[in-house]
């Protein structure tokens, strides 16, 4: 089929058959490789996206499911200028980040969070990231740094509880 | 007495402090954008696909391998062990007793052992083809219980003091004996290699790797060529936890053979599964303790056996059982001690290095043994490890003195100190009686952990840094030590910024590549900054006296970063070498009897003591962690917020690793190779992290440094099951902690709860 969505804000095609995974889609056929591939069924997290918004996992969506859609990836966060989103600075600051192979899905969660919840708790980040797995950092430093975004973004009255769309 | 920080040389003044400070972390902002490249990443034009085929069963004959492909032979390769022996290959994995064959011969000794490769142009192509690969069979009875297995990898044996003599003149004598299971490392990142055919008579690797100089090293051997014929190189690597320290050399071997085969490049990338049923794990273990004590509950006598289940072939078994062995004893005073152990094989796939490398399972069975010896002697739990624990200056059960073995008891004190051990047990007891369903508990631990490689193993490896000056008075670092995220290329660089009294920035480092590094040694065994750091400070001491030569001042005084470049220039301009290079010299002067295990095991040891505190469920069995709390004696922190990353993940590990990580093997494969049933702690398993952490420099690591990355592994499990332990009163004796077991010991305690 004829895919056509939206990318990080800029409109993108690919000729892909329907059942293709979104994941292989953005890496192979988009070369935006930061979305990783930790098991490929939906348990690690490390291919979250935003899909309109919304968290899912990459590797359990299909391509005909993204059509004329918005994704958001990790090449998405920063400004159009470089600087990086609040909670990539947060993840700089706090050490969120060591092997790194989580790190895309856990901001791409991490932001779906920020953006809509206000000052979440340490037990609601942490609920929230339960669908990333982490090896590496033993969630300490992420879960500070998620906190930390939270302060400094402080969403507006509009905020909301987020959704978290997994399978 | 306390080391004075003034025995601890590498510490010139600074203009300011790069060494324990929070640089900023040098990969850090490729891998928050998503431009870090890991080996999944890479743009291979032409690259095609390898696939391995893998035998299902535990011990087979091979009888025959048919490759009629049908339509898609034309588009494929298909390589075995008969193809590589034609073509003059050695098809043995180059490591410890080189048994271990690229791909198997005749034989199958393991289920998921390699038996052929495929490579075609597309991933499906090559998955159809390997299915049309057919091997037959002839099942054999395979070996896959370690307790009853006959064929020993190695044995070995520390014997110190009269043994017999202190059991006989024993006030006390406990005995116990514990069981621990495999542990899989599930670095998210699954192994893979990208290999490139012969180009210029040159074979390249890359991938996801820990020891670039171990691939090199088992390319070299497979394909008989020199050392300048093969190239490896390390892209971004998604963890590896020791996971990635030998087996890599095995994909990337296949991968090379499959490039040669084909004429192009391959990628031989494995999915989750694949990762985690054919690649290595933690050793299974038993253990069994004898214990001698006096009327005042001090060790007389220790009498230990380790028994670890090596699995098919060698790999790195004999290295890790030497260690299990040599910290057996744990961080405590015991004149006399007998301690035997013993690697096994058994027909699963090779166990090998995983963080702690040995003494995980060591540390849980003693902690949890001291623990059964306290009640035993009606003694406190805390009371009998401080009577006990090493001071400074004593000896270990290889019969090192240690000079700063007390800071053991400063890790319990700190530890207990900032749990409020005393007063959270009290709380727990009103807790308990006024919840019918829930239990609290709290369990300690104590633990330590020598730096480096065992024995004499870094003389023998003779690692070697080079520091290189480069234009505008920066120096780059070149060094085959890996990032795999615990932060090497920044402490490297703050070491040699520290030395030179230079800027941080003004110190560039590498991603390691056997073509352009010197060979500082694997990235393993807490070694990155105490050893390959140190001959780093030299590296640079040496830069530092040679431009001060050059432009005649007092050498070992912090530079400007323009007199630095104007100095580096006079000393190009002058024709002078651009690279300094440094080797290990054995600056403790440790010797290490590697036939009587006796001596200098290392040359440093990390001190820790664990706490922590759990909540147990009496309907379910389930077991929640509330807190843990360690306090580790790490010489010095040279950057204090990656310094936490790693003890706080190395906690987390071990967590799961008392509670649910647990390896279901049928028929000698694993059964629960994928992460939704394997399970890891996430967010909300994972406890909230106290750490002390204690700076008692080691005079001979870098500005005082020991290892750090497998300390944090060693302790968390027993802390975690001694709180179980404590807060249902139960004995548990074996790993994962599972509420079954849980549940289990609960039942087999009751009627002795009901006398009491
Ligand atoms: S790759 Fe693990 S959830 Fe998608
Ligand atoms: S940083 Fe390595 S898995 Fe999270």
């Amino acid at each position: 089929m004829k895919l056509r969505l939206e990318v990080n804000g800029r409109p993108r095609s690919a000729d892909v058959p329907p059942m293709k995974r979104l994941l292989d889609v953005l890496r192979d056929d988009l070369r935006l490789t930061g979305t990783k591939e930790g098991c490929g069924e939906g348990e690690c997290g490390a291919c979250a996206v935003l899909l309109d918004g919304e968290l899912v996992n990459s590797c359990l969506v299909p391509a005909c499911q993204a059509d004329r859609r918005a994704v958001t990836t990790v090449e998405g966060l920063a400004a159009p200028d470089g600087s990086l989103h609040p909670v990539q600075q947060a993840f700089w600051e706090k050490g969120g980040a060591q092997c790194g192979i989580c790190t895309p899905g856990m901001l791409v969660a991490a932001v779906a969070l920020v953006e809509r919840a206000r000052r979440p708790s340490d037990a609601e980040i942490r609920e929230w990231l339960a669908g990333n797995l982490c090896r590496c950092t033993g969630y300490v430093k992420i879960v500070e740094a998620v906190a930390a975004a939270a302060r400094a973004r402080r969403p507006g009255a509009g905020a909301r509880r987020p959704k978290r769309v997994k399978r | 007495m306390a080391p004075a920080r003034a025995a601890v040389r590498h510490l010139p003044r600074a203009p300011r402090a790069v060494v324990g400070s929070n640089v900023p972390r040098r990969e850090g902002l490729e891998k928050l954008t998503g431009r870090a490249l890991y080996v999944a990443d890479l743009d291979v034009p032409g690259a095609w696909w390898g696939v391995t085929v893998r035998s299902p069963h535990a011990r087979a004959r091979i009888l025959s391998i048919e490759r009629d492909l049908g339509a898609d032979g034309a588009r494929a390769v298909v390589v075995t062990a008969e193809d590589l022996l034609r073509a003059g290959r050695d098809n043995v994995v180059h490591l410890i007793a080189d048994d271990q064959p690229f791909l198997a011969h005749r034989s199958v000794e393991h289920a998921e052992e390699a038996v052929a490769l495929v490579a075609a142009p597309t991933r499906e192509e090559a998955e159809r083809a390997a299915a049309r690969v057919r091997v037959r069979y002839e099942p054999l009875e395979p070996v896959l219980d370690f307790e009853r297995a006959e064929t020993i990898h190695k044995t070995c044996a520390i014997d110190k003091g009269d043994v017999a003599a202190a059991f006989a003149g024993a006030a006390r004598v406990v005995e116990g004996t514990y069981r621990v299971g495999h542990q899989e490392h599930a670095y998210i990142e699954p192994n893979g290699m990208v290999a490139w055919p012969r180009i210029d008579g040159v074979r390249l690797v890359r991938g996801s790797l820990q020891c670039p100089f171990y691939v090199h090293a088992a390319l070299t051997r497979l394909f008989g060529e020199p050392a300048e014929a093969i190239r490896v190189a390390q892209t971004s690597t998604g963890g590896g936890f020791g996971g990635k320290e030998d087996y890599p050399d095995l994909v990337a071997g296949h991968a090379a053979l499959l490039a040669d085969a084909c004429g192009r490049p391959v990628r031989l990338l494995y999915d989750r599964a694949e990762d985690m049923v054919a690649t290595t794990k933690r050793h299974p273990g038993r253990i069994v303790h004898r214990t001698a004590l006096d009327a005042e509950g001090r060790l007389l006598g220790m009498d230990v056996e380790v028994l670890l289940d090596g699995g098919a072939y060698v790999t790195l078994s004999p290295v890790v059982l030497s260690r299990a062995v040599i910290h057996a004893a744990g961080p405590y005073r015991c004149a006399n001690v007998r301690i035997r152990g013993r690697v096994v094989k058994t027909n699963t796939p090779p166990n090998g290095a995983f963080r702690g490398f040995g003494v995980p399972q060591v540390a849980f069975a003693l902690e949890r043994h001291l623990d059964r010896v306290a009640r035993a002697a009606g003694l406190d739990r805390v009371e009998l490890r401080r009577r006990n624990l090493l001071a400074d200056g004593e000896t270990t059960a290889t019969g090192q003195a240690v000079i700063d073995a007390g800071a053991s008891r400063q890790a319990l004190d700190a530890a207990l100190k900032r749990s409020r051990f005393a007063a959270t047990a009290r709380a727990h007891a009103r807790f308990n009686r006024r919840h019918a369903h829930l239990r609290r508990g709290l369990g300690l631990a104590c633990f330590f952990h020598g730096s480096g490689f065992t024995g004499n193993g870094e003389i023998r490896l003779a690692s070697e840094v080079a520091l290189e000056l480069l234009e505008g008075g920066r120096v780059r670092v070149l060094a085959a030590a890996t990032e795999i995220g615990q932060g090497t290329r920044t402490v490297f660089a703050q070491i040699v910024a520290q030395v030179l009294g230079l800027p941080y920035e003004a110190v560039e480092t590498v991603d390691p590549d056997t073509a352009l590094v010197p060979d500082s040694g694997p990235t393993v065994a807490s070694r990155t900054v105490p050893i390959v750091g140190r001959i780093l400070a030299d590296a640079a001491r040496e830069l530092d006296a040679v431009l001060a030569r050059r432009v005649g001042r007092p050498p070992g005084r912090p530079w400007t970063r323009r007199d630095f470049a104007g100095a580096a220039a006079l000393h190009l301009d002058a024709g002078g070498e651009r690279r300094v290079t440094a080797r290990f010299s054995n600056p403790s002067g440790q010797r290490f009897d590697e036939t009587r295990y006796v001596g200098d095991a290392y040359a440093a040891y990390a001190w820790a003591a664990a706490v922590a505190e759990v909540e147990v469920d009496l309907t379910s069995f389930e077991t929640r962690v509330l807190r843990v709390v360690a306090a580790q004696d790490i010489g010095r922190a040279i950057h204090p917020r990656l310094a936490a990353g790693q003890l706080e993940g190395g906690l987390t590990q071990a967590v799961g690793w008392a509670l649910f990580e647990e390896v279901v093997a049928r028929d000698g494969r694993m059964a629960n190779g994928q992460l939704t049933n394997y399970i890891l702690p996430t967010a909300i398993e994972t406890p909230p992290i106290e750490l002390v952490v204690l700076e008692r420099p080691f005079a001979h690591g870098p500005f005082g440094a020991k290892g750090i990355g497998e300390l944090p592994m060693d302790g968390g499990a027993p802390a975690v099951v001694n709180a179980i332990a404590d807060a249902l009163e139960i004995d548990l004796d074996r790993l994962p902690a599972t509420p079954e077991r849980i549940a289990a010991a609960w039942l087999a305690a009751r009627p002795e709860r009901r006398r009491a």
